[in-house]
């Protein structure tokens, strides 16, 4: 086990009765990283993070976090999280919460009484620490939440969902939050289906598909990868598009243009020298980022996207 | 330590959510009428014996007067250790309230000891208030002094204790309602073995004594009742008077003492266990 990374599971899985909730779970996060968990819903993403977290106790396969085995308290010590479903105690008032929350982090008192208005300002709630969360309204409630995830200073944090009840300046607050988390050299690790938060935030991807990861991408990192490649080129025939499959599993003819995904051999100047000895006259030839959707409908299947 | 952070939450949170108030400002008015009824009790009787009623009459009736009230309250005391707990380990799995909380590093069996201290503390407070000022009123009174009255109401707080722990260790694996019938359902089978062994007793109805040792087997809150009232129980009135609490033949042991703290150790460690392994 690395002390590079942040969390390294093994074939972590989770059955409940006879029912597979997650089969083969076998990820790495690295120290400083902003990686996206994503999946349709029901794929496993939450049994996932319940996993890492302790709520759950895996029926197979092992993990670490922070260094230390699943499970174990210390190796909440510097995490912070927020849950998918959060509910807090609604009698209690906003800095009351981070009150309780830091000293179930063990947080000293010194230390948190400076640090609970600075996270109030830092969510926009300054002037709501003294209103019963009971009278918070779901976003609200998302932004103490998301404080009370920082409360530690925590190494590595975990968002289950963490936009999913926020309008779009809650987003872009919450997205603000993660690059500042990055650029302290923190960790991320968030649980999203919303595929656009997701691409702008993430630095990489693991897709799960029926409680096991299908495929990890790195969408900083090399562009090849993750590109849809667009070629002017006549004339264009079935035995040309036949051979363009070493590159692309999805070569396919639009007008008089051929649109493919590279896969991870694919080599964009390597078509083009093949195109142009195989007779063919190249006009125009032009790579860009596949998006994360179609990337996503790519690896899911038509029809994941409800 | 966590757990005292759980515990001041879990007494927070009665305080904050009315509970104590309630509690409280009830207790008091059942303490007012409890007293007014009393004093013209205590004063009829006076008056009928131009001031100087025989000793037994007198001490049977303060007994039984006293052992009433106090009946009500064990009976209150175990209602609010069941009502406060039945629903903080259950509702709060169920609201995902506690995901945020053992999500900290923390054991799963601080968090469970941590409520069961807080609510012991509000249990505490309350056997105190209710128990200790219903004593209070009739010691003041009559002014003469109740046997065992610290015994006596340390053993009304251990049936409140007994209901408390059970309800933990249901609410670790039941939701809130099954953990209520259940709890209940326990309570309820107590009481009635503890009626048929009372009954049995007077009848020398071996089969209906041993029905009642059974029953206070699976929850001794009724052996742990008649236990107290036979301690608080003026000399003159357990030999030669009669309570309906107390009977001579079937007059718990003190071993039934001994058999709650067990019971409760038990099911403390069993309400940990449970808790400890549930996925949620």
């Amino acid at each position: 086990m690395s002390a590079n990374y942040v969390i390294e599971t093994h074939r972590l899985g989770k059955d409940y009765g006879n029912k597979t909730a997650v089969a083969d779970l076998s990820i790495t996060v690295k120290r400083g990283e902003v990686f996206g968990f994503l999946g349709p819903n029901g794929a496993g993403k939450t049994t996932s993070v319940k996993m890492l977290l302790g709520l759950v106790s895996p029926s197979r396969g092992e993990g670490r976090m922070l260094g230390r085995r699943l499970g174990e308290p210390s190796a909440r010590r510097e995490t912070g999280f927020l849950p998918e479903h959060f509910r807090f105690h609604g009698w209690l008032s906003g800095s009351e919460f981070l009150q309780l929350h830091g000293d179930l982090h063990g947080v000293t008192r010194r230390r948190l009484a400076p640090r609970i208005p600075e996270l109030l300002e830092l969510v926009g709630l300054e002037d709501a620490g003294d209103k019963k969360l009971r009278a918070y309204s779901k976003g609200m409630l998302q932004r103490i939440g998301l404080a009370q995830a920082l409360l530690n200073e925590p190494e590595l944090i975990i968002l289950d969902e963490p936009t999913s009840g926020l309008d779009p300046l809650g987003r872009r607050l919450v997205r603000d939050i993660i690059a500042d988390l990055r650029s302290l050299g923190k960790t991320v690790f968030i649980n999203s289906h919303l595929l656009s938060e997701i691409e702008v935030t993430c630095d990489r991807v693991a897709f799960i598909k029926q409680g096991s990861i299908v495929r990890t991408v790195d969408l900083r990192g090399a562009q090849e990868e993750v590109s849809t490649v667009i070629i002017r080129a006549r004339p264009v025939n079935a035995e040309i598009l036949a051979a363009l499959a070493q590159w692309s599993s999805d070569a396919r003819v639009d007008g008089d243009r051929i649109l493919l995904t590279l896969n991870k051999h694919g080599d964009v100047a390597e078509i083009n020298r093949f195109l142009v000895n195989a007779g063919v006259d190249v006009y125009g030839l032009h790579q860009e980022r596949t998006s994360l959707e179609d990337l996503f409908i790519q690896i899911m299947g038509i029809g994941s996207l409800s | 330590m966590k757990s005292l952070v759980i515990a001041r939450l879990t007494f927070m949170e009665a305080a904050r959510r009315r509970i104590l108030l309630a509690a409280v400002v009830l207790g008091l008015a059942f303490l007012g009428v409890f007293a007014l009824g009393f004093n013209y009790i205590i004063r009829d009787l006076s008056e009928s014996y131009n001031g100087q009623p025989p000793l037994l009459i007198r001490d049977q009736i303060v007994n039984f007067l006293s052992m009433a009230g106090l009946y009500v309250v064990n009976f209150l005391t175990i209602m609010l250790s069941v009502l406060t707990s039945v629903d903080t380990v259950a509702g709060e799995i169920s609201t995902g309230t506690i995901q945020t909380i053992i999500t900290k590093p923390i054991r799963r069996w601080e968090v469970l000891v941590g409520k069961w201290i807080g609510f012991t503390g509000l249990l505490s407070l309350y056997v105190l208030l209710m128990a200790g000022g219903l004593l209070a009123i009739v010691v003041l009174r009559v002014d003469q002094s109740i046997p065992n009255v610290w015994l006596g109401m340390t053993l009304i707080w251990l049936n409140g204790l007994l209901m408390l722990t059970v309800s933990l260790w249901g609410g670790a694996f039941l939701s809130t309602l099954a953990n209520g019938v259940m709890v209940f359902g326990l309570f309820g089978v107590a009481f009635v073995g503890g009626w048929i062994e009372q009954i049995g007793a007077l009848l020398e109805n071996q089969a209906a004594i041993n029905i009642g040792i059974v029953t206070s087997l699976m929850m001794p809150t009724e052996a742990l009742w008649k236990r107290a009232a036979f301690e608080m129980q003026p000399q003159l009135v357990s030999s030669f008077g009669f309570s309906p609490f107390t009977s001579g033949q079937s007059t718990p042991s003190p071993l039934m003492v001994w058999y709650a703290l067990a019971y409760i150790a038990v099911f403390l460690a069993l309400a940990v266990h449970t808790f400890s392994r549930r996925d949620i």
